[in-house]
């Protein structure tokens, strides 16, 4: 045991660098996958159906192939037609893909549940498109869809984990190294998935202020958050999150 | 490079029995692993009622630990630490274990959903604590938690992939063998994709009806 934290100690340089690969890939991966969120979101909502029949092609496409065969297929076939990217630049494409196709939905079942009359009072004030949206919808929508994009980003750091399968030195790679160094599957893999672990945890608190701001800015989270609520996990998963507004898996 | 040099379809037509094959494992091991994802969500959800802290704290812990770090990760952990056991068997399991904590969070919010009148009313009636629970609880509980169900069924189906880690031979580990035998990776690749559409998108339109008909 005193080898194995030896071995841990002599090798904690290397998880800087493993821990850089895995923040790039899922902070890369989560500000493209909100770019296409807020995309393909809005673009499924316009009544044109030029951009909303696309929008929701692309959609169904990215939800419905698995992120491992998006992955794997951006990074061996690709190159066949010439567009070839760094293995890095491989696994931010696919999961922020991957995860903006999940996002819009996200994005378009919040926005839907913005009450209609504040669209109404909206076009009673005059307000022009981006001005409304700006200024009015995307406010409320905000507050209301960060608990479900925690759990995607949870689910974005957790697919990273594939990278190391595409060449990556990631956080995966060096709990697979530190168990060739100390041979000690429990060991190793314990210390690797509480790295891990941490990470996640910090995201979702991160998450949980932003979201407090958030209703703070609507008028709505007048306290301050006990310490136990913010440092609490509790995803937002149950068919009430869920229900009445078509997202589905 | 012309698209004929690049799709071949005899290697489509070749590869596809053996993605079939495939698709066999796939769809044993979501079912297998979603088995174990219900019953076991429902014993967390259930476990996480008591009043004790001493349970209830810890499990908070487990369930968060699994739900939050990676799936292949844990079930490369797992396979080397049990050397043994066959990986399909693992593979089923740690995926049960890991949606179970998922699970989990779905009962309990249909748990909660039963309103506090059926609790009393099953109270007035003098009704002992297992008819309470298996006759007015959770059969309401549990049709509120269906849809739940069926969008994680359709989200482990698309992540047994992941279980190429641990080499259990399913659909996409399939195409990677075809692949890497051939060096085409074109056509398996994109047939195991259409493939996962082609199920889960028929798939998640019903679980959609059933949660507008439910709801």
């Amino acid at each position: 045991m005193s080898d194995d934290i030896q071995t841990l100690i002599d090798r904690l340089p290397r998880l800087g660098d493993a821990l850089v690969v895995t923040l790039e890939l899922t902070i890369g991966g989560a500000l493209l996958a909100v770019v296409v969120a807020f995309l393909l979101g809005f673009g499924s909502r316009t009544r044109t159906l030029w951009v909303r029949g696309p929008s929701r092609v692309v959609v169904e496409f990215f939800r419905g192939t698995s992120l491992v065969v998006q992955l794997f297929w951006i990074f061996y076939v690709l190159p066949v037609f010439g567009y070839e990217m760094e293995a890095l630049a491989v696994g931010i494409v696919a999961l922020g893909l991957n995860y903006g196709a999940y996002g819009a939905e996200v994005v378009r079942g919040s926005i839907e549940s913005v009450p209609r009359g504040q669209w109404e009072a909206c076009t009673a004030l005059n307000l022009g498109w981006f001005h409304r949206v700006r200024r009015v919808i995307l406010p409320q929508a905000w507050a209301l869809m960060i608990p479900m994009l925690t759990n995607l980003l949870i689910q974005l750091l957790k697919g990273s984990a594939l990278a190391y399968y595409i060449t990556l030195h990631d956080l995966n790679y060096w709990t697979d190294q530190l168990r060739r160094a100390t041979s000690d599957v429990f060991f190793s893999y314990t210390v690797g998935l509480l790295a891990y672990f941490a990470i996640a945890y910090l995201l979702t608190w991160a998450m949980n202020t932003l979201e407090e701001r958030a209703k703070r800015r609507l008028g709505r989270g007048t306290r301050r958050p006990s310490v136990r609520a913010a440092l609490r996990l509790a995803p937002d998963v149950g068919p009430r999150a869920l229900a009445g507004k078509g997202v589905a898996a | 490079m012309s698209p004929e040099t690049v799709w071949r379809w005899d290697r489509a037509w070749e590869v596809l029995p053996h993605l079939l094959e495939g698709l066999r494992i796939t769809v044993l091991a979501t079912v297998v692993g979603m088995a174990v994802a219900s019953v076991l969500g429902l014993v967390i959800a259930l476990a996480m009622r008591t009043p004790s802290r001493w349970l209830t704290v810890p499990l908070r812990i487990v369930t968060d630990f699994v739900r939050m770090t990676p799936l292949p990760v844990q079930l490369v952990f797992v396979w080397l630490l049990l050397p043994t056991v066959p990986s399909l068997v693992i593979g089923c399991t740690v995926l049960g274990v890991h949606y179970a904590t998922y699970m989990s969070e779905v009962y309990r919010a249909g748990i909660e959903a039963v309103p506090r009148g059926q609790w009393e009313a099953a109270t007035a009636l003098d009704l002992p604590r297992s008819r309470t629970w298996l006759g007015v609880v959770l059969p309401q509980a549990v049709r509120k938690t269906l849809p739940g169900l069926g969008n994680y069924a359709i989200s482990m189906f698309k992540e047994t992939p992941f279980l190429f880690v641990i080499s259990v031979v399913e659909m996409f580990t399939e195409a990677q063998k075809f692949g890497a035998n051939t060096f085409s990776y074109i056509e398996p690749l994109t047939m195991v994709g259409l493939l996962f559409l082609l199920v889960s998108y028929p798939t998640s339109l019903l679980v959609r009806r059933m949660e507008t008909r439910l709801a």
